[in-house]
């Protein structure tokens, strides 16, 4: 159970790719804002980030990628939240996205993507305005 | 002034009168160092010129490492290029080569900096998108198809499984018909700045550093001319840290190289001369130069001294230069032309020995031709019409120049100390200390540019609304299937048994801790894949996951 009312926010890296800088600024970022956040570490498996999704009962997931791999490891993790019972869980993200799939992504069920040039004010601004925690009243 | 050169009182009363009151702006460097309005002798009087500055191409090499520099040889202008499979690499660097580039650099995809082939579940999505996929020597022959390797260099950006990627450019050779003697290029081959900063590894530190000593051993006896170290700063740079820390963290790198080699009883004048660098050049002009400046005299100073080398060629800081990929905006893309023009100057009038000057849409993507033409155009325009280098070191003998190298230096020496305290480099990446230094940097910087304390033009000033509209390089979708094709192809059409055994005496190698060299350079010629090579040494070495620090 979390504490109650903070947002919990899973900030993931996927695939092969090592390029943290912008995962670990967003992190912080949102942490100093006071969302709960826990950071995957690098190299990790769809499979593995969702796993941590789940387990550790995030209200969104927080993906970076720079490594142009985007339009296989969005939808991956898109279906493995269907196929985990987890769709409630927010995915979002951020990385060297080209527009054009920006818009596909988006239209497969990526809420948000925040490209070069982004600021951190403007993410903890959206993640504050769109992510609610979840009601653990059932669980 | 007075008869020294040096600031007088009476001067600063005149100029800080109220009219010439400084406006409300912050004059630091990108690194956050303080900068005064004016710098005179009086900012060096207890400087040694000669024990400090001297002449180019003569200790401790402040001015650069040739006597003539650019007026005996130009830099090598090198652009580092890959995506897809190797047959569409090798058609862009026939073009490059056709446009006067004098030197290759292949960048490789996410699963091969991993040692992964391109069938591994894990490498899906990944295959020949930010680099070429290499996964046996079949896709290196046809890489360098129709490139004559004894009359090209090439650089190989590739680190953990580096030695297996050196072993296939050697087999290449051989089918070419090149003697290995013969091959020209480097290896990045810097595994220690992976756990610092690029983060792409296999195996867990003290085994990384053990399989580079193997590279440099085997190459300062079977390929001389061939540099098997790049120690890069580049990546360290953009993973967020200053220019200090850049300097600082790369030649502590150095040092251990340095030492590993010693340990393994190895002279240090029998490789140190191969040993090379890899800078970054951001945008901050005269802290670049200061940056170039301080490394080959802090490096001079400590292979002559620290080390005890006695050949000169022992003491010289040989340096590759990449302008500032994070320097660079997705917003007007074109700015990017003028960031990287800037970016080259600082490099060349620094003494870079190579440059990669990067191209505009790089933030968007890999590179389109027109882009990484006109960024070669800009390294021509530089060598051939700016007249930069009609003279050694411009820049040299600038008070402010020389003041900043001084600091420059004076803050490396600094973070060698911090780095001894915590028991040298291993220690201090098992402990998170250059990640966390880098990472406090980099959000330092991102909170100074939204307090607009800091300026990226189209970013955080003079922002514009209008879409981003350049071309973009787009990675074909069906490469990582076709590339799959092929892969399985090698492994049907090769000779079972050869690779079997081949990977059996490597993996009995690494056991004895024997140089693996050899025994890789046999499985490469069999057409065992980098995985495959890789995996035959996990058994001993292990496998790293970093503790996740934020």
């Amino acid at each position: 159970m979390t504490e109650s009312g903070r947002i919990r926010v899973l900030m993931a890296k996927a695939g092969l790719d090592g390029h943290d800088r912008g995962v670990k600024v967003v992190a912080r970022a949102l942490r100093d804002s006071g969302i709960e956040v826990i950071y995957t570490g690098l190299h990790q498996t769809p499979e593995q980030v969702v796993a941590a999704a789940v387990q550790e009962d995030v209200d969104a997931i927080g993906l970076s990628l720079l490594s142009g791999a985007h339009m296989t490891i969005f939808p991956r993790i898109l279906d493995l939240l269907k196929s985990e019972d987890a769709g409630d869980i927010v995915l979002f993200g951020g990385g060297t996205i080209p527009d054009p799939d920006v818009a596909e992504l988006k239209k497969a069920g990526v809420a948000e993507l925040f490209t070069p040039g982004s600021s951190t004010l403007d993410i903890v601004d959206w993640v504050r305005n769109n992510l609610q925690h979840k009601s653990h009243a059932s669980a | 002034m007075d008869k020294d050169g040096a600031l007088t009182p009476d001067f600063e009363e005149r100029r800080d009168n109220p009219a010439g009151r400084e406006r409300d702006f912050s004059f630091t460097t990108l690194s956050d160092q303080p900068i005064k309005p004016l710098y005179t002798l009086g900012d060096r009087e207890d400087a040694d010129f000669a024990l400090d500055i001297g002449f180019p191409g003569e200790y401790p090499y402040t001015r650069g490492i040739y006597h003539n520099m650019y007026r005996g040889r130009l830099w090598t202008m090198r652009q580092f290029a890959g995506f897809g499979a190797a047959s569409d690499t090798n058609r862009r660097f026939h073009y490059l080569l056709e446009h006067g580039v004098t030197g290759l650099s292949v960048a490789f995809d996410n699963p091969t900096l991993m040692g992964m082939d391109s069938d591994d579940p894990r490498s899906f999505g990944e295959v020949g998108r930010t680099g070429v996929a290499i996964d046996s020597l079949a896709d290196m022959e046809t890489l360098f198809d129709g490139i004559p390797l004894d009359q090209v260099s090439t650089s190989m950006t590739i680190n953990a499984p580096a030695a297996v990627l050196l072993a296939m450019y050697v087999a290449v050779g051989e089918k070419q018909g090149v003697a290995a003697s013969k091959l020209t290029g480097t290896l990045q081959n810097d595994i220690l700045k992976e756990y610092i900063a690029q983060k792409e590894w296999i195996y867990p530190p003290a085994a990384g550093v053990k399989l580079i000593v193997d590279t440099i051993e085997f190459t300062s006896r079977e390929i001389p001319k061939y540099n098997p170290v790049s120690i890069s700063g580049y990546h360290i740079r953009e993973a967020g840290s200053t220019a200090v820390q850049e300097l600082a963290f790369t030649i502590a790198d150095g040092m251990t190289y340095v030492e590993s080699c010693v340990n393994r009883g190895l002279a240090v004048d029998s490789f140190a001369p191969r040993l090379s660098f890899f800078w970054n050049s951001h945008i901050d002009f005269f802290e670049e130069v200061a940056k170039f400046r301080a490394a080959r005299r802090i490096w001079s100073r400590l292979m002559r001294e620290k080390y005890g080398a006695k050949d000169p060629k022992s003491w010289l800081m040989r340096f590759h230069t990449q302008t500032a990929g994070v320097s660079l905006t997705a917003q007007q893309p074109e700015n990017n032309i003028v960031r990287t023009a800037l970016e080259a100057l600082a490099a060349v009038l620094g003494g870079t020995q190579s440059l990669h000057t990067n191209s505009m849409d790089e933030v968007l993507a890999l590179p389109t031709e027109k882009a990484v033409e006109i960024a070669l155009r800009t390294q021509q325009i530089i060598a051939f019409e700016t007249g930069v280098v009609n003279t050694v070191d411009p820049l040299g003998g600038s008070y402010f120049v020389e003041a900043l190298t001084d600091e420059m230096e004076s803050g490396a020496l600094e973070y060698f100390a911090r780095i001894e305290e915590l028991g040298g480099v291993l220690p201090g990446i098992e402990q998170g200390f250059f990640q966390r230094e880098i990472g406090e940097a980099a959000f330092r910087y991102q909170q100074q540019l939204e307090r607009k304390e800091k300026a990226m033009v189209g970013v955080n000033e003079f922002v514009d609304s209008a879409p981003i509209d350049i071309p973009i390089l787009r990675i074909d979708p069906d490469v990582e299937r076709s590339q799959r094709a092929r892969l399985a192809e090698v492994k049907t059409s090769r000779n079972h048994p050869q690779v079997a055994g081949a990977l059996d005496h490597l993996s009995a190698a690494t056991r004895r801790e024997e140089n693996v060299m050899p025994y890789i350079l046999d499985a490469v010629r069999g057409y065992a894949t980098v995985q495959e090579i890789s995996d035959a040494m996990k058994v001993t070495l292990g496998s790293y996951r970093e503790p996740a620090f934020v």
